[in-house]
């Protein structure tokens, strides 16, 4: 009897020491392995989070080809559509020199015909595994000119200084804060201010793969006492295909760079101040890797 | 009761006798799709293996986010679209080499049976392959097909640039003593 159980038990484990042998060949590999750093990707969809820049740069070699359209308030009323029968195009590039730095160019053909370029420089990456860190930081200068609004041509231009820090926390759940400064040549002194420093927060809930919404608030530090203009707002929807990115907006300025949304944002939301725009970006691969 | 004891303990030392182990110093895996609009190739040349040449066992681990693609955007929804790598960071296979004779030099055909584990499935499968074992150095390639609904990996409808249903992964492993 003894015996028979003996040999019962020996049958029974030698498949499964087999097996344990088998996983600790691959433990020992596990743990033989160095440990690799890896930086968090895809923090958003897109180099916009809704109106203003995101922590994304083009990987090295890639173009991106950004269209941002703003129609009119809703509350323009029926005779305008609820305010799409007009609209404001920005229409802009951004390269990739590197994985880390970009440049961009874009002009608006809103009231004021905005043109802009940027230099965009991830400094820090969120990472984990081998070095941990955790957020990614990315700054961006950029300098525009409106159209011309005096004899003096450089009363047009205007300097805008961010500092972009965004955290991806799950799969899911990314956040940003922005705290920016712009700087304008000329202003309404009596209503506007040279510099105005904003601190901006906002982030994106990923619902599939696919979409995701995002919001983005715009809080102005130093509004001068008389101004007549709001803190920008916005909420959006990305839905990402292939090479692109649309994304749908809801959002109570006209302003599609910062210098326009942070100072010039006319939108009061409790009158109905709003409007509906939309983001298209395509993405081309210039250089192969 | 003692002859019992002492023929598990001889078990359990025959299984865990380390001998002939070799670890992988180079190893490259290749996927590779043949799409309706494009052919679509990336490499992964940070997997690791290890090979225990008495036993014929094999395990290797590939840390998905190392496969490398022409194209950047390609590497990105692949991460974030088919294999969830945030969520599946690694794939791995443990399995045994049949037909393998450390003795035998030159190239010898094999078959590895094991678990192949891929986007949180894991399956059981039969990989044809070669092996050349020689004075501590070893070669493993092989060539073989994966089907994505296996491992639970979906083809999103709204994809343009779709990866094919089965797609081919070539591994090519070089060993050494350890």
């Amino acid at each position: 009897m003894i015996k028979k159980l003996q040999i019962l038990i020996i049958l029974f484990c030698c498949p499964l020491a087999f097996a344990w042998a088998q996983d600790d060949l691959l433990k020992e590999l596990e743990q033989t392995t160095p440990k690799d750093t890896e930086y968090a990707f895809q923090t958003f969809k897109g180099t916009r989070l809704v109106n203003g820049q995101s922590v994304e740069t083009k990987s090295k070699g890639t173009l991106e080809f950004i269209v941002a359209h703003r129609f009119e308030p809703i509350n323009s009323g029926h005779t305008e559509m609820f305010g799409l029968d007009q609209a404001h195009v920005r229409v802009g590039l951004e390269y990739g020199i590197t994985d880390r730095l970009g440049i961009g160019f874009g002009r608006n053909g809103g009231a004021d015909k905005i043109r802009n370029a940027y230099l965009r420089y991830k400094v820090l990456r969120q990472q984990k595994g081998a070095s941990n860190f955790p957020f990614t930081m990315t700054l961006i200068g950029d300098v525009s000119a409106t159209k011309k609004v005096s004899d003096q041509s450089v009363d047009r231009v205007g300097y805008v200084g961010q500092m972009l820090i965004a955290r991806k926390f799950s799969p899911h759940l990314s956040l940003q804060l922005m705290p920016t400064i712009v700087h304008r040549n000329a202003v309404d002194k009596a209503t506007e201010n040279n510099n105005q420093v904003a601190i901006g927060a906002g982030g994106r809930i990923k619902i599939s793969k696919s979409v995701a919404f995002t919001s983005e608030y715009y809080y102005r530090v130093n509004p001068n006492a008389n101004t007549r203009n709001y803190n920008a707002i916005g909420l959006g929807i990305d839905i990402e295909t292939g090479g692109h990115v649309f994304q749908l907006v809801m959002t109570n300025t006209q302003g599609t760079t910062e210098r326009g949304f942070i100072t010039e944002t006319t939108g009061n939301i409790k009158n109905g101040g709003i409007q509906f725009g939309f983001n298209v970006t395509r993405t081309f691969q210039l250089k192969k890797k | 009761m003692k002859r019992f004891l002492f023929g598990f303990s001889l078990l359990i030392l025959s299984i865990s006798a380390d001998a002939q182990k070799l670890r992988s110093e180079k190893g490259s895996i290749t996927f590779f799709s043949d799409g309706a609009i494009e052919d679509i190739t990336a490499t992964n040349t940070a997997a690791g293996s290890m090979l225990n040449a008495a036993t014929g066992e094999l395990v290797f681990i590939v840390p998905i986010l190392e496969f490398r693609f022409s194209n950047s955007l390609m590497r990105e929804h692949f991460n974030e679209k088919y294999m969830e790598t945030e969520k599946y960071p690694k794939s791995s296979f443990t399995g045994k080499l049949i037909g393998f004779d450390a003795a035998k030099t030159g190239e010898q055909n094999v078959k590895a049976i094991g678990k192949l584990t891929m986007h949180g499935v894991s399956k059981d499968v039969e990989i044809p392959g070669t092996v050349e074992f020689a004075s501590g150095k070893a070669t493993v390639k092989s060539k073989f097909v994966v089907k994505l609904a296996d491992y639970n990996i979906k083809i999103p409808t709204i994809v343009f640039q779709n990866i094919a249903e089965k797609v081919e992964l070539k591994i090519d492993f070089t060993y050494k003593t350890i």
